[in-house]
């Protein structure tokens, strides 16, 4: 019984089948998503989806979609971190004392930075994964120690201005390198965003029909082409629209293109690699998963380093952003962020989430405050919505949980 | 005699599956009434309907006991009437007292406050007479499984027990335990409780009830007189056909030693120098099938699981030789390197992620065989468990059904095809056919029996003996951490390893 040996009988189907196939436990976060953002356009007489809106969308809320990537690896696991938005304060106070007071140039300043990230995150996983203490208990005591560290290194006051190039990676556009074309009604628009998002809108319909190819050569079940072209289509048509809307503006923000890359990076390491299975692994059955031969310490361990980077990174970005570190910087980010995770899709118990999800549940949440302020709501009605979305989330899930039990 | 609960024409669905149908079950006052068929064949349903798990209006049909219509809305309403259901997975807080459980949610208080000294004398009075003598404040936490049977028994009879449903209760028991139990089953229908028993050990069975309702694919097949049945006939009502053969034939082909291990000595996690496994040896041949017996705590998952990477236990001391060569394994990953897999007792806590499906549950213990510079080859692994489900026959619509919700007996196949994944010499498999029907059983007895004619050696850890003496080649007994004997298949029966696994050490 080796496993090279060809299957001893012919599969039951000899041909792929072409079937839709929708799980309404994922994709009720984005139709749920799709729906908030109608809503509010309407409310607002298409402001939310201006050029210059969109942007500020994006740009405003960065640092909790990084944040939410981190914050959904940790959730899959079982676990949770509380102290991220000490982190992010205590990161970007490092960064404006190395910058600012030191003279440090901005990119080995942005490194070390991101070297204490990771031994922050070290210093919490070593507890976590190797003392056996419970994460809810070791990142609250973060929490506190890396809150009174940033007040420590702030001497309690703000440091700033920060290095041009800083604010640029937080605040600033890409260049308009081949300037602008014309776009009819629309008016003037950068050549080089415009690419960008062509060539993403070929790369999304190159990728799904490569695995469209691959999964019908392994016999294994596929949409029905029409369908195919649906999704796909649709996921190019948003793609272009938030990328037009975008170059009507200012050109693409760079933390957009950070973003970018941190999502397919992530989405990447979740999905396909051994080490992001074996987290799902640990989420799902940690004791099956030790039996199994997955490495349940140092997988615990990293997951928290990678958590401590990229909370120095959202520090630096959100210092960048203020151009100024203040001690109060970050304060229930890590609410935001465990928010995120949830209403994209994880699970309480650990073992479900995308890294997708986490981004369109931070989408959510951003879309919603911003489109309340444009509606000249005050920030407790603003609070009391995400509150309840947060809840309406989580129930949806259990339900349709329940009802497929 | 009378009737003292009638369930007609009993239907139940769930969404795509009729669990029940059309089933009838009479029971009559003062007796013990058991339930067989397989897995899947409605017992547990049947029970939730009557004790009010599933309201009345959940299902069709109808149910009479003490000649009163009864329309529970509850567990709680059932109890009222005096319908006490134990379950198979025993519902004690462990932190609480013996007493506080079984007053939970039914305290004898006065204005609010409990009366402690009331509910332990009373806890004490009901500890009597179901033959427990430990102290009502006790911890239920420090009590074991037979014990802990018994404080859920104490519970039922505070409640004014008139029917006492019992789900497998001995299958976490060891034999002394479980007989027990079935004095006192005796003794409860002397004093006038009906006991409605649902079990798989037939013998059990056989031993304490008057009258067996057999149900088979959610349907009443019969209902038979115990006094006039034998185990046979019981199990061919249940699977519908005469099963002449309980363990598919084999002709053994045993190759040279590949295995072996040597005073294997291991000490208890918990309480610091107890021996659990005492300078344990044994070997395995290439393409033999050997057994371990042993009562429950005797100490066979320890050694298995101190010999796989040491995932049991604390001062493990003794020799492990492969192919002629000690090796060492100071983890899970250099057994499963050096060829060795276990297949564990208890598949739901230690053998699958019930959230996954069974793609990813078959190559979690490969995953790294199945990647390329740690990236997973995702076409490869699902042409790989859907080869599996093929050859394994696992019953499920694709290889992306979530393995929480396919029977035992399909889960057993999927932790199965884990472990054949990663292409072992020596499978050590720790109670393979635990809860899984006499179908299902056969399938797996003929996945073993291919295993150790591919030339694996197959070490196979149970508690049923005649599972052992019909599968294996070569049987050890382990009393206490310690082998007392080996027998070979053709001198082993049930008396001499049931006398070897109750040596004593001397």
């Amino acid at each position: 019984m080796t496993v090279t040996q060809a299957p001893s009988q012919a599969p039951e189907t000899a041909k792929p089948l072409r079937r839709i196939s929708i799980n309404p436990r994922e994709s009720g976060i984005y139709v749920a998503f799709a729906l908030i953002v109608v809503l509010f356009t309407i409310l607002t007489d298409g402001v939310l989806l201006e050029p210059q809106n969109i942007s500020n969308i994006i740009v405003q809320n960065s640092y909790i979609l990084i944040l939410a990537v981190g914050m959904m690896l940790i959730i899959i696991a079982g676990h949770i971190d509380l102290s991220v938005g000490s982190v992010v304060a205590v990161c970007g106070a490092l960064c404006a004392v190395l910058t600012v007071e030191m003279g440090m140039p901005w990119l080995p300043a942005l490194l070390l930075t991101l070297v204490a990230g990771a031994v922050i995150g070290a210093w919490q996983g070593y507890w976590v994964a190797y003392f056996g203490i419970p994460a809810f208990i070791v990142t609250l005591a973060g929490m506190l120690v890396f809150r009174a560290l940033t007040l420590w290194v702030l001497g309690n006051q703000g440091i700033g201005p920060f290095p041009d190039e800083i604010r640029t990676l937080s605040n600033g556009f890409t260049d308009g390198y081949l300037g602008n074309i014309g776009l009819g009604p629309l008016g003037g628009a950068d050549l080089v965003s415009l690419l960008a998002g062509v060539a993403g809108v070929a790369a999304i319909f190159l990728v799904q029909w490569r695995q469209r190819k691959a999964r019908l050569g392994y016999l294994q079940q596929v949409d029905p082409f029409p369908v195919f072209l649906l999704k796909a289509g649709g996921a190019a048509l948003v793609v272009l629209a938030v990328v037009v809307q975008l170059a009507r503006f200012k050109n693409l923000p760079w933390v957009l293109v950070l973003l970018t890359v941190l999502v397919l990076g992530y989405s990447l390491l979740a999905n396909k690699s051994v080490f992001g299975r074996h987290i799902y692994a640990i989420g799902g059955n940690r004791q099956a998963a030790e039996l199994s031969g997955v490495k349940v310490k140092p997988i615990t361990f990293w997951i928290f380093v990678n958590m401590g980077v990229l909370a120095a990174l959202a520090g630096v970005i959100f210092a960048g952003r203020l151009n100024q570190a203040g001690p109060t910087a970050g304060n229930a980010f890590e609410l935001d962020a465990i928010a995120a995770a949830f209403i994209g899709g994880a699970a309480v118990q650990g073992g479900v989430g995308k890294v997708v999800g986490a981004i369109t549940g931070g989408l959510i949440m951003a879309v919603i405050n911003n489109g309340m302020s444009l509606l000249g709501q005050p920030s407790e009605i603003v609070m009391l919505v995400k509150g309840l979305v947060l809840l309406a989330a989580v129930a949806y899930d259990i339900w349709t949980k329940r009802r497929a039990a | 005699m009378t009737p003292i609960l009638a369930m007609r024409g009993i239907t139940k669905t769930f969404p795509g599956v009729k669990a029940l149908q059309d089933v009838n079950l009479a029971v009559r006052s003062g007796e013990i009434h058991a339930i067989c068929g397989e897995n899947g064949a409605g017992k547990s349903t049947l029970m939730k309907v009557l004790s009010g798990v599933y309201p009345h209006g959940s299902y069709d049909g109808e149910i009479t006991f003490e000649d009163e219509r009864c329309r529970f809305s509850s567990v709680r309403d059932s109890e009222r009437r005096g319908i006490v259901i134990i379950h198979q997975e025993l519902a004690l807080c462990p932190q609480l007292s013996i007493a506080e459980n079984i007053f939970l949610g039914n305290e004898l208080a006065r204005g609010g406050l409990i009366d402690w000294n009331r509910t332990n004398h009373a806890a004490g009075e009901l500890l009597r007479r179901v033959g427990l003598d430990e102290n009502p404040v006790t911890p239920v936490s420090e009590l074991g499984v037979g014990k802990q049977q018994l404080v859920e028994i104490a519970k039922a009879l505070s409640k004014k027990v008139r029917l006492l449903i019992l789900d497998e209760p001995t299958a976490a028991l060891n034999d002394t335990d479980s007989a027990h139990l079935l004095d006192l089953l005796r003794g409860l229908r002397e004093e006038g409780v009906t006991c409605v028993i649902i079990s798989h050990k037939l013998g059990e069975v056989r031993a304490i009830a008057d009258s067996i309702t057999i149900l088979r694919d959610g349907r009443t097949i019969e209902t038979l007189q115990a006094a006039e049945v034998t185990e046979d006939r019981i199990i061919s009502g249940m699977v519908g056909r005469d099963l002449s053969q309980r363990f598919p034939p084999r002709t053994p082909s045993v190759g040279e030693e590949v295995f072996r291990i040597e005073d294997w000595t291991v000490h208890s996690p918990v309480h610091s120098g107890r021996l659990v496994v005492d300078r344990a040896s044994l070997s395995l041949r290439r393409g033999e099938i050997v057994g371990l017996a042993g009562l429950m705590g005797a100490g066979r998952t320890e050694l298995a699981m101190s010999v796989f990477g040491r995932s049991y236990g604390k001062d493990i001391s003794g020799r492990i030789v492969k192919d002629g060569r000690e090796i060492h394994l100071r983890s899970v990953q250099d057994a499963i390197s050096q060829g060795i897999a276990y297949v564990t007792e208890d598949r739901k806590r230690y053998g699958l992620n019930l959230i996954e499906d069974i793609k990813r549950n078959v190559s979690a213990a490969w995953l790294g065989g199945l990647s390329r510079h740690g990236w997973v080859r995702e076409h490869e692994e699902h042409r790989v468990a859907e080869e599996f489900r093929a050859r394994m026959g696992i019953k499920a619509p694709s290889v992306r059904s979530v393995t929480g919700k396919l029977s035992g007996g399909n889960q057993q196949k999927v932790v199965l095809s884990k472990w054949i994944l990663t292409d072992p010499d020596v499978l050590i498999l720790d109670e393979p056919t635990r809860g899984i029907d006499v179908g299902a059983k056969f399938e797996i007895y003929s996945i073993i029996n291919q295993l150790a004619d591919d030339g694996k050696a197959v070490l196979v850890i149970s508690s049923e003996l005649p599972e052992l003496l019909g599968l294996c080649d070569r049987i050890y007994a382990l009393s206490r951490g310690r082998i007392t004997g080996e027998v070979d298949r053709a001198d082993a029966t049930q008396e001499r390893l049931m006398q070897l696994m109750t040596t004593d050490r001397e």
